[in-house]
């Protein structure tokens, strides 16, 4: 047998539950491919249902912002935690916060 | 980094803490969290796919066919949390097959009341009862982790969990009102699970070590004794109405304390259990180790398609 | 610790909340809000017989699926399989529970036929007793299945029994994703390593030979003239279709023999493999064990 690596590469699995909504971010699975990414997530996150839309995207491909001192998008601010929104304790049930 | 960037850092992290907020993927956190809380979901995940053995084990002998698609269901959905949680640890930068490797070669651990046996289809419903019962116990404050994504998925799984206590408890109420036989299979399978269901809590508090910073760090919300009491609180009164009686003579209700009372743990035969030496613990990660291998030239076939697909 | 936390107890009284499963078990009442009774000119027990014969083969093969449950090549393929089990399992119940509507010598319900007959009394086909070798075979037999039983099922609807149509209605989508599944996999095995290209060939090899015996029409289904399908019609058009996957695979139609019949009998008409009595004998344990118990 060959020595190819048999782990499945992970993809990121967004949903939208219904019209009107964003694409939201459930999870993520393994799958060889993008096909079978969307096959598992339906499987997984979606029980088949089929008003579901479903975006899955390779991990790898995805570029973030990051909190990380070393990020120098975000080293200005990255001395001063009190300008990050997370900073300021705001109850649940205040909307649209 | 500087030592300046880290005391702020630690600070940051500390704060989100102290205000229950919850600590997000790429935030900064201390290698002991990181580490913590990886290993923690990762057990967690390992338990649900181990879980589905003891119970997968009667889904083709299921008694009626309703009983059997509802086995189905349940066995499906705990493949499911396995899935959720083997996520939620992979957002923290842990690899899922590196978690299987050290599954399968024991260097983690799963929850020690998988490794006992099922031997009857009363088990079925006990697991369900007794087992799903402490699980959810241990699992509902997990709903307010401070790790974003294990808290997530513990909202989803608990959803989902609380339904397969009810099918388990469903079940024994209906073998209940059922033949003599059947009342016998119920009584034997209380008898075998409620100690180990006792021992899913872990050690007692004053010899847990980890306890004190997990709760600190808000991984864990609860004292294991804690857990257990109000475990043994709600399910004397459930083992009531169903007809059962727990196997131990010094259950009984101290008003003063305002709880059940009850016997001694034997923790020797926990720490065997957690060691290795349960009655079915190599079983299991053979059975999940074979599976594994049995089906690595299926995924590395997957991976080949694809990418001839791609240079195609 | 607050009462709030354990709020999710209080879910545990609700009732009927089935659907709150991940992947639900929704099979409560299978013959629900539908007219059982047998249409006018149509003879019962021939219904019955019918029923036996689609409602077994569901039945025996999602045995067969489940014996793969936890044995998986990946996680993900264990809820993508639990999923066409659960499915096919429900189609055997809907169907089992009209053959006993029709022919109520059978017994009360779907599990009076499930657990209390003996092989000579089933009737699937013999493609379904089959253990699989391996994940390939798993694959190989389910494309042949679906394929086929899609390919069926799509004019069952249009059944002049309307139980037997209404249950074909909702099974077509089911079967649609079981042969999307099972073609993507053919497709993943035959071309992807050679390793994995040996073992789909065999696979195919060893399924094949059970192939014919789905299309040969039994007397049953020629005496039920628009009540039941004639598979012998569905030929072509599954071979359409399973040609079109396999060539998408580079892989070729086995040229085998069809597994020889007994004095011309098969599994419709209840002459099997060895391989069926090992699948009851699990099956119907513990239904047997305890007569007269309730679960």
């Amino acid at each position: 047998m060959s020595q190819l690596r048999s782990d499945w590469p992970l993809f990121e699995v967004f949903l939208r539950g219904k019209r009107g909504l964003n694409h939201v971010h459930v999870g993520s699975l393994h799958a060889a491919d993008a096909q079978m990414a969307l096959r598992h997530a339906r499987d997984l996150y979606t029980r088949r249902n089929e008003g579901v839309s479903i975006w899955v995207v390779a991990a790898s491909d995805i570029t973030a912002s990051s909190p990380e001192e070393k990020d120098p998008f975000f080293a200005p601010a990255g001395d001063k935690v009190y300008r990050h929104p997370t900073f300021y304790d705001i109850p649940d049930d205040v909307p649209h916060m | 980094m500087t030592a300046v960037d880290e005391v702020e850092l630690r600070q940051h992290f500390e704060a989100t803490i102290a205000h229950d907020q919850r600590i997000e993927p790429r935030d900064w956190m201390p290698d002991g969290y990181r580490n913590t809380v990886i290993r923690q979901i990762a057990q967690h995940a390992h338990s649900e796919i181990i879980g589905m053995q003891p119970e997968g084990n009667w889904i083709t002998r299921a008694p009626s066919l309703r009983r059997k698609a509802i086995l189905i269901a349940k066995v499906q959905d705990e493949a499911g949390h396995g899935l959720y949680l083997y996520s939620a640890a992979e957002t923290l930068g842990a690899d899922r097959a590196d978690l299987t490797d050290k599954l399968i070669t024991s260097r983690q651990k799963y929850s020690s009341i998988f490794n006992y046996p099922t031997m009857s289809y009363a088990d079925v419903g006990v697991i369900g009862w007794l087992v799903d019962g402490a699980a959810i116990c241990n699992q509902v404050p997990l709903c307010r982790s401070s790790y974003g994504p294990y808290a997530r998925a513990m909202i989803r799984i608990c959803k989902e969990e609380s339904f397969h206590q009810r099918q388990g408890y469903e079940l024994l109420m209906t073998m209940m009102r059922g033949t003599t036989e059947q009342q016998a299979m119920v009584q034997d399978a209380t008898d075998r699970f409620w100690w180990p269901s006792l021992m899913m809590f872990g050690p007692p508090d004053d010899a847990s070590p980890n306890t004190a910073r997990s709760m600190g760090w808000g991984i864990k919300r609860h004292t294991n004794d804690e857990l257990r009491q109000r475990f043994v609180d709600m399910t004397v009164p459930q083992a009531q109405k169903l007809g059962v009686t727990l196997p131990d003579a010094q259950l009984r209700w101290n008003g003063e304390r305002g709880h059940y009372d009850f016997g001694p743990i034997d923790w020797q035969e926990f720490f065997a259990v957690v060691k290795g030496d349960g009655p079915c613990n190599s079983q299991r990660i053979e059975h999940r180790r074979r599976a594994h291998e049995d089906g690595a030239w299926v995924r590395e076939a997957a991976i080949a398609h694809a990418r001839k697909a791609v240079a195609r | 610790m607050t009462e709030d936390e354990f709020s999710v107890y209080h879910s545990l009284a609700d009732a009927d909340q089935d659907h709150r499963w991940a992947f639900g078990t929704g099979f409560d009442d299978p013959l629900a809000g539908l007219d059982a009774a047998v249409p006018d000119g149509v003879d019962g027990v021939t219904l019955a017989t019918y029923c036996r014969m689609l409602g077994d083969d569901a039945l025996i093969y999602s045995h067969r699926l489940q014996q793969w449950m936890t044995r998986l090549p990946e996680l993900e393929e264990e809820t993508a399989v639990a999923n066409i089990a659960l499915d096919l399992l429900g189609q055997a119940r809907l169907i089992l529970a009209r053959a006993a509507k029709a022919d109520p010598s059978l017994g009360p319900d779907e599990d009076a036929l499930a657990f209390f007959r003996d092989a000579r009394e089933f009737r699937n086909v013999r493609l379904v007793e089959r253990l699989d070798a391996d994940f390939a075979e798993l694959v190989a037999r389910l494309l042949v299945f679906a394929t086929w039983r899609l390919a069926l099922f799509e004019q069952l609807v249009r059944s002049n029994d309307p139980v037997l149509a209404a249950i074909a209605a909702k099974g077509v989508n089911e079967l649609a994703y079981h042969r999307e599944y099972a073609a993507h996999w053919v497709v993943r095995l035959g071309d992807g390593t050679e390793f994995s290209r040996r073992r789909m060939r065999a696979a195919l090899d060893g399924v094949w030979p059970l192939v014919d015996e789905l299309f040969a029409t039994h007397p049953i289904e020629s005496a039920l003239a628009a009540v039941a399908v004639e598979p012998g019609a569905l030929r072509d058009q599954v071979g359409v279709v399973l040609d079109a996957v396999l060539a998408t695979a580079t892989l070729e139609r086995p040229v085998v023999t069809p597994l020889a019949r007994l004095n011309g009998r098969s599994g419709r008409d209840g002459v099997h493999t060895e391989a069926l009595s090992y699948v009851l004998a699990e099956l119907q344990s513990v239904a047997r064990a305890h007569p007269g118990a309730t679960w």
